[in-house]
């Protein structure tokens, strides 16, 4: 038995007539931590989350959750596991506080018990107020909440959470950080985060695993993925779009293209951040007058591009499960 | 049994908060026995016709379509909740397979009940009451909830195969063709044309109508009410065991 809250060994899963959406993936995630596993649309990612859910039976492999093992052992795992997947899973016709009813119902949940519960959850996400209200009538923001309260009914010691603030607005993906931090933070629960938003990884996740292609490239605190790609970037916005594909030949002595704002051009400094300043006498002594001068330390998204050569930014919401 | 019920709840809760699912199968059929009462009264000179009046010879059709109507809704639940994941929220819960299958069943009966009560009522009031007498009524409702059975569990089993609500909505013009293709407005034995009298009396649903229609024309008919509670009873088995194995492949955990 693993003492891992969350353990896998060459976990593959397989579709008919389909590539390999997971092929071969070993991690190990402790008790208490949040580990953030990033991918973009596709990845990979979802799929993991339903095998380690219990809802995939996997290909091959094997995955032990809160040491109980997926494929042998299945109802001790969804005993130990809360999951809020993609796509908030409610029924628009009932309201708020009957999806919590029903919940802690199948919970084994009663009487006074239960509406306690579902008192404590309604109000720590937020939703007394509409408890009562169709959850047709919800903003996305509200059923992403409903749908953590729902996955934490039964006091669960490991959460899933599968693309949590996908669509959300800024406020309401803020909110659900916050309860996130909060859960991991003061009730030591082990989170398992998928995301495709790179700030999402790197505020929550005390590890990141990055996955493409079913395939884990990366795996590392995003501090210390950060610090292997070491360099920084530097931007250039020039004052006359006209010049820019000037500045793009003056920058590009200086390290190799990156993505950045499609006015201006991005290098990533082969000599660090010290080149900064050669950087800038280059652009002056080309009399090219520059709008706006940026230096970025490394991102995640230069981690996913380091590691695959594809930049994870714009790849745009998910339409599918991956 | 507690989730049976909680589920039968949600099952009759959401449909009955869904006008557009609940009002077309109670007025889709009344208004067609109104069409059809008014329409083909001249068929009760045909000789050998049952019945004085159309209308308590077309009263037995409300009760079949209103479980054609079940069959839809229980569908169209059931494919809405694949697709929005709430079915996958059920399966992480300590929920048996058994009893969502059972607590689904319970809601198309619960609905079956509505219907079947309604209908009587409409029978009493504008037709010429019910032959059996009030043991009859507690039979043909019975009889009615077990044939909006057999159908709910056709568009339940339609649903977790397909997986999604277009098949459902797909094959309920099915439903009803297997209607038309029964006893529905004409009594078999006044049945002319060969192909559809053949067909007629290999459709189990011409059973279920002379079954009804016994206790509302005849009084005790021993062999149609055999008949009709044997043909519901059986399509009711087959596809609640088929309902059940496609839930069993659509509700996989480990």
């Amino acid at each position: 038995m693993s003492d891992a809250a969350i353990e896998t060994d060459g976990l593959v899963r397989e579709f008919k007539k389909g590539p390999r959406a997971v092929d071969g993936i070993d991690l190990r995630v402790e008790p208490g931590e949040v580990y953030g596993f990033l991918g973009p649309n596709g990845a990979g990612k979802s799929t993991t989350v339903h095998m380690l859910t219990t809802l995939l039976p996997p290909t091959a492999g094997r995955a032990w959750v809160a040491g109980h093992d997926i494929v042998e052992d299945g109802p001790a795992v969804r005993a130990t596991i809360g999951a809020a997947l993609q796509d908030a899973a409610l029924d628009p016709f009932l309201t708020g506080r009957e999806h919590m009813k029903l919940q802690t119902a199948l919970h084994g949940m009663r009487g006074a018990d239960a509406k306690e519960r579902s008192d404590t959850l309604l109000e720590r996400v937020g939703l007394v107020q509409a408890a009562d209200r169709r959850v047709g009538g919800y903003s996305g923001g509200m059923k992403r909440r409903l749908d953590l309260a729902l996955a934490l009914v039964h006091r669960p010691r490991i959460l899933f959470l599968d693309e949590p603030t996908t669509g959300l607005d800024p406020q309401s993906r803020s909110a659900l950080w916050e309860e996130v931090q909060r859960l991991a933070g003061d009730r030591g629960v082990t989170v398992f985060l998928t995301t495709q938003y790179l700030e999402e990884a790197d505020v929550l996740a005390d590890r990141v695993g990055i996955i493409d292609r079913g395939h884990i490239v990366a795996e590392g605190t995003p501090e210390a993925l950060k610090a292997e790609i070491g360099r920084p970037s530097v931007e250039a916005i020039p004052q006359d779009p006209g010049q820019l594909a000037h500045t793009k030949q003056v920058l590009a002595r200086f390290g190799e293209s990156v993505t950045g704002s499609p006015k201006g051009a991005s290098v990533r400094l082969s000599g660090g951040d010290a080149q900064l300043a050669e950087v800038v006498r280059a652009l002056d002594a080309e009399h090219i007058e520059i709008q706006e001068l940026q230096l970025h330390a490394p991102t995640l998204d230069d981690v996913f591009l380091a590691k695959t050569g594809r930049s994870l930014e714009g790849e745009g919401e998910p339409a599918v499960a991956a | 049994m507690n989730q049976v019920l909680l589920l039968a709840r949600r099952s009759v809760t959401r449909t009955l908060r869904q006008p557009a699912m609940v009002v077309p199968s109670l007025i889709f059929p009344l208004l067609l026995l109104s069409i059809n009462s008014s329409g083909l009264d001249s068929a009760t000179r045909l000789p050998g016709f049952p019945a004085d009046s159309y209308f308590q010879f077309a009263l037995a059709i409300p009760f079949v379509q209103g479980a054609l109507f079940s069959a839809n809704s229980a569908g169209t639940n059931i494919a809405s909740d694949i697709e929005s994941g709430f079915l996958n929220r059920l399966s992480l819960t300590p929920l048996r397979r058994v009893s969502l299958m059972l607590g689904q069943l319970t809601g198309i009966l619960a609905l079956g009940l509505i219907q079947a009560l309604t209908f009587v009522v409409v029978g009493l009031v504008f037709g010429d009451g019910i032959e059996a007498g009030p043991g009859g009524v507690v039979v043909l409702v019975l009889l009615s909830l077990t044939i909006s059975l057999a159908f709910g569990a056709i568009g339940a089993f339609v649903a977790l195969r397909a997986g999604n609500g277009e098949a459902v909505q797909g094959a309920f013009p099915l439903f009803f063709a297997v209607l038309f293709l029964s006893s529905m407005y004409l009594p078999r034995n006044l049945i002319d044309i060969g192909w559809f009298h053949t067909v007629a009396t290999w459709n189990p649903v011409s059973y279920m109508l002379e079954g009804i229609r016994s206790l509302l024309l005849a009084g005790w008919d021993g062999e149609a009410l055999a008949l009709g509670f044997g043909c519901a009873g059986a399509v009711a088995a087959v596809a609640v065991t088929a309902a059940s194995a496609a839930l069993r492949t659509r509700m996989v955990r480990t």
